[in-house]
C-alpha cells in the first residue's frame, strides 16, 4: 500500500497555494500542475480534476499534459525522489554503477518506488552537471560529484529520514568551474548600464528604437542557441509587426545533453540576461518577458525571482524604466517539467502556454504570431548577453573578437575525458585541438560537439574551427579518449532522441524508437550488415521528413559514427549478410518431421 | 471578380492555386494526388503524417502547410519520396497492431489504400505490438486503439465541429496515444455519439459504429473500386460539414 497519498484538504489546499501563484487561466496548467506537485509530491486523479475544473479545461488535456512532461508524476513517488543525471558523460564517470548501489542499499529497483514509499529513484536526462558528473538531483535539488562515498551518504540520509535542508551544504553547493573568460565573461557590466546605453543611443541616433537594432544588425550577432539565426533580423521582423503586446521570451531550457553554461550565467549573471531581454524589448517595443527555465534548474529559481524583484525596485523592470514614460516591461519565469524538445522555440511557447510542448508548424514564424498569437521573440540566455553587452560596447568592439562570419565569443561547456572540464569562453574561429589543449585532455579519439543533435568528429578533423563557417554549436563539448567505444556513445543517443522524441510526427516518433532498437540488437550480439543499411535509411528519412529539428538530428549521431567509426559497429555483427530474426532451417526441421521428407529439397541451401 | 491566376509546378506540370491554399490543398483540387493521411479536406492541416513530403528546391516540406507560392517547382512522383513514404507508411504499420483481413474498415481504410498505391508489400521493420485495450464501453461506438496513427482527426473534428473536445493526446514519443474526455476515461462516460463528425473522419478503423459491420462487402469498397491516388478531387478542400453521414 502506498502511503504518500495526500489527503482531500492537502489537495486542496496545494492546489490553491498553486492558483495563488498562477491565475486560473488555461495558458497556467503546467505551472498550476508544477507547483501543485511541489507540494504534494506527485500529482494524484483529485488533484487533476482539480486544476482542471479551476483552469476550465477538460481533465483529458491536463491528462495529456502531466503524461507529456517527464518531471510530473500521476503516479506515487516517493517522498526522496532520486534522478540520476543520465548523459553519457555521466554514464563515464560511473553513474551507473552509483545507481546500482543506491537501489541495492535503499532496497529499490530504477523506476520504482520503494515498498514503504520512502524514495523512488530513477535516470533522466542530462541535469546540465556534466562539469561535476555524476550527479544527480533530489527533489529537484542537484547534487554532483557523486562518488561511491557521497551516493553511500546520500543513501544514509534517506534512510534516517532527514529533510533536506538539514543535508550537508556542499552537496548541493554548484561550483562554477571558469577556466577561460574572455569578453562576456570578463565584462564589470553593472545593472542598468546596458538599458541606459539603448535608450542613449536611441536619443543620440534620433531614430529612436532603430538605433538599437541597427547596432545589433551591424554587430552581425548570430544566435547562440546552435541554430545561429541573424539576431537583429528576428528582432527587427518582430518589432515591425502591427500588433500589440510582443513578447520577449528568453530560451533557458538548456537540454542538449553536455551544455551547462546558461546554468552559470544564470547563476552568476543574472542581470546580464535580463539586461539583456530590457534592451530587446526597448529594441521592439515588447512589454512582456518570460524565462523558460528547464525544470532541471529549479534551484535557480529563487535567485532568479530575486534578480527580478530588485530591478523593478531599482526601477530597471516594471513601468516606466529608467525614468522613461511608456518603457514598461514585466519578466516572469515559466519553469518546465522535463522535456527536451521544449528547446525548440515554437515548442517552449506552446509549453508557456500550458500545454504539451509540441513544436508548430511554419508559417507562421513567432516574429509574427509567437505567445498567445502575439509577435515574439526566442533567444538564448548567451545571446541576450551579448546583446546587452553590444548595446553598451557598441557593435564594432563586438566585432573586434571572432571570425569575419561568426563575430564575438562562444561559452563552451567542456566535459567528459578531460582533466579540466568546465566553461571555457574563446572568440569564435578557436581549433578543437586548442580546446582539447586547454582542457587538458589526452589521447582523444572523437569529440562530441553541440551535443547529441551536434557533430562526432574524429582525430583527423581536431583542427576544424567552431564558428558557423564550420562546427555550429551550442556550447557542448564532450571529449572522447581512446578507452571510449563510440558505438556505445551513439548508442546512448539513440536512447536519449527516443525518449524525448515529443511523438507529433511518424519519422520521429516511430523511427527514433526503431533507431533505438537496432542500436540494441546490434549491442547484443544480433546485428547484420543489413541492419547498418537499415539504419543509414532510416536516419536519411528522419533527417529529411521530421517535423523539428529534434527529428533532423536524432540520427546524427549515428550517421556519424557510421562513417567515421565503422568498425566500433562491424566488429559487433553476428553475420555480414542479412540475420533473421528467426531460424529458418529450424522451421522447417518441424516441417520435415510432419512430412516425414528428409530428401535433399527439405534442407535450406541443399536443393537440387 | 476574377483574380489573376497564379501557379506553381506539380512535377513539372502546372498548378492553379488560390490565394491561402497549401500546396495539397491546391493539387488535391486540381485533381492531381499527393499521398497523405492526416489531411482531411474539411479541416486546417496538421502536417504530423509527414507522407506528403515533397521536394521543393532541393529541401523536402510538408506540402500540406507549404503555402503555395507562385513559380514554385514542386516535386512529388519521384522514386526517392516515394520510397521514403513507403517508409513512413511501414513506420506507422509496425507502430500499431494492424490486421487487415478481419478489419471492419478495410477497402474502406486510407492507411491501407495508401499501402496498396505505394507498392508496399511487407512491413519491413520489426513489429512494436503495443498493448492497446479497446474501449467497447460506448453503446453506439467502439475504439479499437491498436488501429491508431495518431492523426488527431478525431480530435480536432471533436473540438472545431462537433464542439465537444471528446479526444485529446497523453503520452509523448511512441507512447504517445489518444485519450478520452471523461472522468474514467471510458467513451461510455463521454458525450461521444455515433452522429459525431469525430467518427465519421476516422481514416482509420479506430472509430467505428456498431452494430453496422461489413455492410459493404468488401471488395466493393471505396478503395476495392479505384486506387486512392485516383480520387484526388474528393480531397480538394471545402468547408466543415457536420458529423452524422
Amino acid at each position: 500500500m502506498n502511503t504518500n497519498t495526500p489527503s482531500e484538504a492537502a489537495i486542496e489546499a496545494a492546489v490553491q497555494a498553486a492558483l495563488r501563484a498562477w491565475p486560473p487561466d488555461p495558458t497556467h496548467t503546467l505551472q498550476v500542475l508544477r507547483e501543485t506537485q511541489e507540494r504534494l509530491g506527485w500529482l494524484p486523479e483529485a488533484a487533476l480534476a482539480r486544476v482542471a475544473a479551476s483552469l476550465g479545461v477538460s481533465i483529458a488535456t491536463v491528462r495529456g499534459v502531466v503524461a507529456f512532461y517527464s518531471f510530473l508524476y500521476a503516479e506515487p513517488m516517493g517522498e526522496y525522489r532520486v534522478l540520476f543525471s543520465d548523459n553519457v558523460t555521466d554514464r563515464m564517470r560511473g553513474s551507473e554503477d552509483r545507481l546500482r548501489e543506491v537501489c541495492q542499499k535503499l532496497w529499490v529497483e530504477p523506476g520504482k518506488v520503494s515498498e514503504d514509499g520512502l524514495v523512488s529513484v530513477d535516470r533522466t536526462s542530462s541535469i546540465g552537471m556534466c562539469d561535476h558528473a555524476p550527479s544527480l538531483l533530489v527533489n529537484g535539488r542537484p547534487v554532483g560529484d557523486v562518488d561511491a562515498r557521497r551516493a553511500e551518504e546520500i543513501c544514509d540520509l534517506i534512510l534516517a529520514r532527514t529533510p533536506l535542508d538539514q543535508w550537508p551544504r556542499e552537496f548541493f553547493a554548484v561550483e562554477d568551474l571558469v577556466r577561460r573568460s574572455d569578453v562576456l565573461l570578463d565584462d564589470p557590466l553593472r545593472p542598468g548600464e546596458a538599458v541606459r546605453s539603448a535608450l542613449e543611443r536611441a536619443e543620440t541616433a534620433g531614430s529612436g528604437p532603430q538605433a538599437v537594432l541597427d547596432e545589433i544588425k551591424s554587430a552581425r550577432l548570430l544566435g547562440r542557441g546552435g541554430a545561429g539565426f541573424t539576431t537583429g533580423v528576428k528582432w527587427e521582423s518582430c518589432g515591425r509587426q502591427p500588433v500589440t503586446p510582443r513578447v520577449v521570451v528568453c530560451n533557458a531550457d538548456e537540454g542538449e545533453p553536455g551544455t551547462f553554461k546558461d546554468r552559470l550565467l544564470l547563476g552568476r549573471r543574472a542581470d546580464l540576461v535580463l539586461e539583456g531581454m530590457t534592451v530587446a524589448a526597448y529594441a521592439i517595443g515588447a512589454t512582456q518577458g518570460f524565462i523558460y527555465l528547464r525544470g532541471e534548474y529549479r534551484h535557480l529559481l529563487d535567485h532568479l525571482l530575486a534578480t527580478i524583484e530588485r530591478r523593478r525596485r531599482d526601477g530597471l523592470l516594471g513601468s516606466s524604466i529608467c525614468g522613461r514614460a511608456g518603457f514598461d516591461f514585466e519578466v516572469r519565469i515559466h519553469v518546465g517539467a522535463g522535456s527536451y524538445v521544449c528547446g525548440e522555440a515554437s515548442a517552449l511557447v506552446e509549453s508557456l502556454e500550458g500545454r504539451r510542448g509540441i513544436p508548430r508548424n511554419r508559417p507562421p514564424r513567432l516574429a509574427e504570431k509567437g505567445y498567445l498569437q502575439r509577435p515574439t521573440i526566442v533567444n538564448n540566455v548567451e545571446s541576450y548577453c551579448a546583446a546587452a553587452l553590444i548595446v553598451r560596447h557598441g557593435a564594432e568592439w563586438f566585432r573586434a573578437s571572432g571570425t569575419e562570419r561568426s563575430c564575438g565569443t562562444k561559452l563552451l561547456s567542456v566535459s567528459g575525458d578531460c582533466e579540466r572540464p568546465g566553461i571555457y569562453e574563446y572568440p569564435f574561429g578557436v581549433t578543437v585541438r586548442q580546446v582539447l589543449d586547454d582542457a587538458g585532455a589526452r589521447d582523444t579519439i572523437a569529440v562530441q560537439v553541440g551535443g547529441p543533435s551536434g557533430v562526432c568528429i574524429g582525430q583527423d578533423e581536431f583542427d576544424r574551427r567552431i564558428g558557423f563557417e564550420d562546427i555550429e554549436t551550442g556550447g557542448s563539448f564532450m571529449v572522447f579518449d581512446s578507452s571510449r567505444d563510440l558505438f556505445e556513445v551513439a548508442r546512448h543517443f539513440a536512447h536519449f532522441f527516443a525518449h524525448e522524441s515529443c511523438g507529433f510526427c511518424t519519422p520521429c516518433r516511430v523511427g527514433t524508437s526503431l533507431l533505438r532498437n537496432l542500436m540494441d540488437k546490434i549491442r547484443d550480439g544480433k546485428g547484420s550488415q543489413h541492419d547498418l543499411v537499415t539504419i543509414e535509411e532510416l536516419g536519411r528519412l528522419l533527417r529529411r521528413a521530421s517535423h523539428c529539428g529534434l527529428g533532423e538530428s536524432a540520427s546524427r549521431p549515428l550517421l556519424d559514427t557510421l562513417a567515421r567509426f565503422r568498425p566500433a559497429y562491424e566488429r559487433r555483427l553476428e553475420s555480414s549478410a542479412v540475420e533473421p530474426a528467426f531460424d529458418l532451417d529450424g522451421a522447417l526441421a518441424r516441417a520435415r518431421r510432419m512430412t516425414g521428407r528428409d530428401d535433399a529439397g527439405a534442407h535450406i541451401g541443399e536443393g537440387p | 471578380m476574377s483574380e489573376e491566376v497564379q501557379a506553381f509546378t506539380l512535377d513539372g506540370v502546372e498548378v492553379p492555386f488560390e490565394k491561402g491554399q497549401t500546396v495539397l490543398q491546391a493539387a488535391l483540387a486540381a485533381g492531381r494526388h499527393i499521398p497523405h493521411l492526416c489531411y482531411h479536406p474539411e479541416f486546417r492541416p496538421h502536417g504530423s503524417c509527414k507522407l506528403c513530403t515533397v521536394e521543393v528546391g532541393g529541401s523536402h516540406a510538408t506540402s500540406c502547410t507549404l503555402p503555395a507560392r507562385a513559380g514554385m517547382k514542386v516535386e512529388s512522383e519521384t522514386a526517392e519520396l516515394n520510397a521514403e513514404r513507403r517508409m513512413i507508411v511501414q513506420l506507422l504499420f509496425v507502430e500499431g497492431n494492424h490486421f487487415c483481413p478481419s478489419c471492419e474498415k478495410s477497402g474502406h481504410c486510407k492507411l491501407q489504400a495508401v499501402a496498396y498505391d505505394l507498392g508496399m508489400t511487407n512491413p519491413r521493420f520489426d513489429h512494436f505490438f503495443p498493448d492497446r485495450p479497446v474501449d467497447a464501453s460506448h453503446p453506439d461506438l467502439l475504439l479499437d486503439f491498436n488501429r491508431c496513427i495518431l492523426c488527431e482527426l478525431c480530435v480536432r473534428a471533436s473540438a472545431e465541429v462537433d464542439g465537444k473536445r471528446v479526444f485529446a493526446l497523453g503520452g509523448r514519443g511512441m507512447g504517445k496515444h489518444l485519450l478520452v474526455n471523461s472522468p474514467s476515461g471510458l467513451l461510455r462516460d463521454s458525450t461521444a455519439a455515433a452522429t459525431d463528425k469525430a467518427v465519421e473522419v476516422c481514416p482509420v478503423g479506430v472509430i467505428l459504429r456498431k452494430r453496422v459491420g461489413f455492410a459493404t462487402p468488401l471488395g466493393a469498397r471505396r478503395f476495392d473500386e479505384r486506387p486512392i491516388s485516383e480520387q484526388a478531387l474528393d480531397y480538394a478542400p471545402r468547408p466543415p460539414a457536420t458529423g452524422g453521414g
